[in-house]
């Protein structure tokens, strides 16, 4: 990887500590909230932009890969096992026998016993590449409006699933969902002393994941992957496995997605259908595409200037109007991201010619 | 020795019957031709050697191995490369970076080694670029290593194109059209780079327009017209077939 | 299973499969002269519901949606000219998110004019409990208003396409472009047509329909997908196939109901949507062999 993005990387770390430092310094710590909000959800759109800009390929249900973390994290953790355990059963008894569970008093004072966190997110991310998996390995032959259909398709499926099954807690979602403590000391929660550690948590997360994808994107995979989005017979001719690489391009930027989900869901402490809904997946795109697509910089910025606006509810009730707006006029005038408007592009041309 | 035995191809687009019952060999080490009018299925039979197309019957064995049915990285991977009539080149890559792309089948690092960034990829990336630079130098384009592709002249793609090719180190080159587009200085050129790429030891398999280009460099040329092979052997031989004659001058006794 | 409710749910699905065939043929219109598909197709079948309904008291029922049609098919030609029309050889997957944020920007247009309750046009003949005897079904009069006029646009839009020479310039138009321009056809013009009538009959389709399946701000992303179901089950621009597929579909969704708990009849139709793109994306009735030669 090139000099130019650890500089990037440091760039990244110094404007997170620099906000922290600045909303502490104005007494503006609720911020912070948002902030780390708008950081699972960078986290989204960054994995999304690895399927998008560098592999070509559109998705319209990122929302359900997020969906399907944060519910599978959110049931697993809440699912009260007394009852079963009392019973005597086997898998329940293996799984406290070897120290998986956690066992607490409810509010009345009534023991419950739910799974510790750290499996439940394990399960969560395995499960969510497992489907991702095998939902890609038809759609990814897909193409253009019949690949933007099928995963639009899926996204909805997932939504409905999620409003219609009772364990999932139907419209209401499924709240009350405990922390999830990393490692001693350091637990995701949205308990309001932990809030600046939680803001941490959320961009330490963004920055391994930044430089997990630049490192791939520079790699002999990354160049793989550009040159199936510029020509993919002629990369298949090559002796590019397209079909795999799209494949796993899609699995990683879902697990992405899973991560992030199960993340926030215990931030926040709920999780509900509105996760799961079409406008999440479609806001997900409309940030990849005004950042410029193959742009991973260039998401970064917009997902966390547009999602911290619309969770600071600076938009009212315009909001997915908003986003619908932003989507046209850039795909109108800027259809390679705002970013990557003329001007800018002149100015890192010359930049990159120092370089030699 | 065979390197490459096509064995009764057929391929039809609906009532078309584009390559009919194709078979010829393909020996180590030399330049065989597939000359013949527009629309005699020449391209049409290197897509489905490359596996680009699939045949609807016929075998096509590589090293004595069946070809036939696999997808073109395989097909690829076996040590068979092509370049396109109309070049394919990646778009928003540099000239450095197609080529490179070219070696991906003779490196190995995968997701996770790339997403960690481990020391093996350091390595190999290095490889990588070295034996891409190499390629550009013969090819007489590092100039243009760091410019966009796409944007550099016809002659210079054909170039990029040809070094991607070489970088994946086939035993078998397939070059659909070489000359196409080009003027009689960059034909000859393409005829020293042929020579100069035979001489590497790698067989070249060639579809190509130009005449005087076939003649010189080729030693076996195959002759296809409306899908079937009506002639094969070499240029001297080819250059007195009355048939192969008949077909390219008309039939002006009718 | 009686055979009342068995005609029961057959007209349930007649009615629901050919109102997914009109946004099919929607969609097929514009796919047809453009290449594009129009995310926003379902929300001309919302707006026309909405438009009429607002329009129904101030004027008598056939008036309101006369002007309703009216309305949309000028909304509809307005998209074309405001977004579409000056575009060079735009992308597909720009093209996609164009239409996804109009679609976005018309529901949200509804939403803040009509709020987000569900409203009705009154029923053409009778009301809710009124019923005509059909092989012993009961069956609303209103079932019949939707069959018959959607048969009607149907029918009038393939005597356009064969027999006029606006209809013909259009197919010209969808089979080679360039070469229609080059005869002296306005290609630009003709897809400004092509989203004027797609968007006029689903407005038509959303009026006749309204009473039966009611009208909301939202209603349009769920009647596109479907409509996009039915239009590649008959093989994406092929009209007359859409109406056998979307009747098809509405039918095993109507029974479906018997079976699945209603909550999931979004996610059968959608399965069949997946089912049907991974084994036969070239449409039930479409040729493979075509389906090769166009670009998607």
């Amino acid at each position: 990887m090139a000099v130019k993005n650890y500089l990037s990387v440091l760039i990244l770390i110094a404007v997170v500590v620099s906000i922290q430092l600045a909303t502490k310094a104005t007494d503006t710590s609720y911020y912070l909230t948002q902030l780390t909000m708008t950081g699972y959800y960078s986290l989204v759109i960054i994995g999304l932009c690895l399927v998008m800009g560098y592999a070509g390929q559109l998705s319209l249900g990122h929302a359900g890969f997020f969906a399907i973390g944060g519910y599978t994290s959110a049931v697993l953790t809440t699912y009260n096992l007394t009852t079963l355990l009392e019973q005597g059963n086997g898998l329940v008894r293996f799984l406290s026998d070897k120290g998986l569970l956690i066992s607490t008093l409810d509010l009345y004072g009534e023991a419950v016993l739910y799974i510790n966190p750290w499996p439940a997110a394990i399960i969560a991310v395995i499960l969510t590449a497992s489907i991702a998996f095998m939902i890609g390995i038809p759609v990814l032959k897909l193409k253009g409006h019949y690949l933007a259909m099928a995963t639009l398709g899926f996204g909805i499926i997932i939504f409905r699933i999620a409003l219609a099954t009772e364990i999932l807690g139907e419209a209401d979602g499924i709240s009350e969902i405990p922390g999830f403590t990393l490692f001693p000391g350091i637990c995701v929660n949205g308990d309001f002393g932990n809030r600046v550690m939680n803001y941490y948590i959320a961009w330490v997360l963004v920055l391994i994941g930044v430089i997990l994808l630049l490192n791939l994107i520079h790699s002999r995979v990354g160049r793989a992957l550009r040159a199936i989005h510029g020509a993919e017979d002629a990369a298949n001719a090559i002796g590019v496995n397209t079909a795999h690489y799209k494949l796993y391009t899609f699995v990683i930027s879902a697990v992405f997605a899973a991560v992030a989900g199960i993340f926030l869901t215990h931030y926040n402490g709920g999780i509900g259908p509105s996760e799961a809904g079409i406008m999440k997946s479609v806001r997900y795109v409309a940030i990849v595409a005004i950042g410029g697509m193959a742009s991973m910089w260039g998401a970064l910025t917009m997902g966390v200037l547009l999602n911290f606006m619309s969770l600071r509810g600076m938009f009212g009730s315009y909001d997915d109007a908003v986003f619908g707006a932003i989507m046209i006029i850039i795909m109108l005038f800027a259809p390679n991201g705002l970013l990557n408007l003329s001007v800018w592009q002149k100015i890192s041309k010359s930049a990159g010619k120092e370089k030699g | 020795m065979a390197l490459l035995e096509i064995h009764k191809l057929n391929r039809r687009f609906g009532g078309l019957h584009a390559v009919n019952n194709v078979s010829f060999n393909l020996d180590q080490g030399m330049i065989k031709a597939v000359i013949g009018p527009n629309g005699a299925g020449k391209t049409t039979l290197f897509n489905l050697i490359s596996g680009n197309l699939q045949a609807n019957s016929g075998t096509v064995f590589f090293d004595k191995r069946p070809i036939h049915g696999l997808k073109p990285f395989q097909i690829a991977r076996c040590g068979i490369s092509r370049t396109y009539q109309n070049i394919k080149l990646f778009p928003g890559m540099t000239a450095l970076e197609n080529v490179m792309v070219g070696r991906h089948v003779q490196s190995k690092a995968g997701f996770l080694s790339g997403m960690l960034n481990l020391p093996s990829c350091w390595s190999e990336e290095k490889e990588i670029r070295t034996k891409s630079l190499e390629l550009l130098e013969l090819l007489d384009i590092t100039e243009f290593a760091d410019t966009e592709a796409q944007s550099l002249a016809f002659g210079q793609q054909r170039a990029v194109e040809f070094a991607r090719a070489l970088a994946s180190e086939p035993k078998i080159l397939l070059l659909d059209e070489p000359a196409a587009g080009l003027n009689i200085y960059e034909t000859a050129e393409i005829a020293r780079l042929i020579t100069k790429i035979q001489n590497r030891g790698i067989t070249v398999l060639l579809v190509e327009h130009d005449m005087s280009l076939v003649m010189d460099i080729s030693d076996e040329i195959v002759v296809l017209s409306f899908g079937e092979k009506i002639a094969e052997g070499l240029p001297a031989a080819i250059q007195k077939n009355k048939e192969v004659i008949q077909i390219y001058l008309g039939d002006d006794d009718a | 299973m009686t055979a009342e409710l068995f005609t029961q749910y057959l007209f349930a699905g007649i009615t629901y499969g050919i109102i997914y065939a009109i946004v099919a043929i929607g969609f097929n219109i514009i796919y047809n002269t453009t290449g594009i598909i129009n995310f926003a197709q379902g929300e001309f079948v919302m707006l026309g519901g909405m438009i009429s309904i607002s329009l129904n008291p101030l004027m008598p029922l056939p008036l309101a949606i006369g002007c309703a049609v009216l309305l949309t098919t000028l909304i509809g030609a307005l998209i074309e000219m405001i977004f579409i029309r000056w575009l060079v050889h735009p992308s597909v997957l720009r093209m996609i998110i164009i239409t996804i944020g109009i679609s976005i920007l018309l529901r949200e247009v509804a939403l803040h004019i009509w709020g987000e309750g569900v409203r009705s046009l009154p029923y053409f003949y009778g009301n809710e409990i009124s019923s005509i005897d059909i092989l012993g079904a009961h069956v609303s009069p209103q079932v019949l208003w939707v069959v018959g006029i959607c048969s009607i646009i149907v029918i009038l839009l393939s005597l356009f396409f064969k027999f006029t020479p606006l209809g013909q310039e259009m197919r010209a138009c969808s089979s080679n472009r360039l070469a229609a321009t080059l005869c002296g056809i306005n290609a630009k013009n003709m897809v400004t047509l092509s989203f004027m009538l797609s968007a006029g009959i689903g407005a038509l389709a959303g009026c006749v329909v309204s009473p039966i399946t009611y009208t909301q701000y939202d209603c349009g992303t769920g009647l596109a997908i479907k409509g996009f179901t039915v239009a590649v089950l008959g093989g994406l621009g092929n009209s007359m196939a859409a109406v056998a597929a979307g009747l098809l579909l509405g039918i095993l969704e109507a029974f479906s109901i018997h079976i699945v708990p209603l909550a999931f009849q979004d996610a059968i139709s959608i399965s069949i949507l997946l089912l049907i793109l991974f084994i036969r994306p070239h449409g039930l009735f479409g040729s493979s062999e075509a389906a090769g030669l166009k670009e998607f």
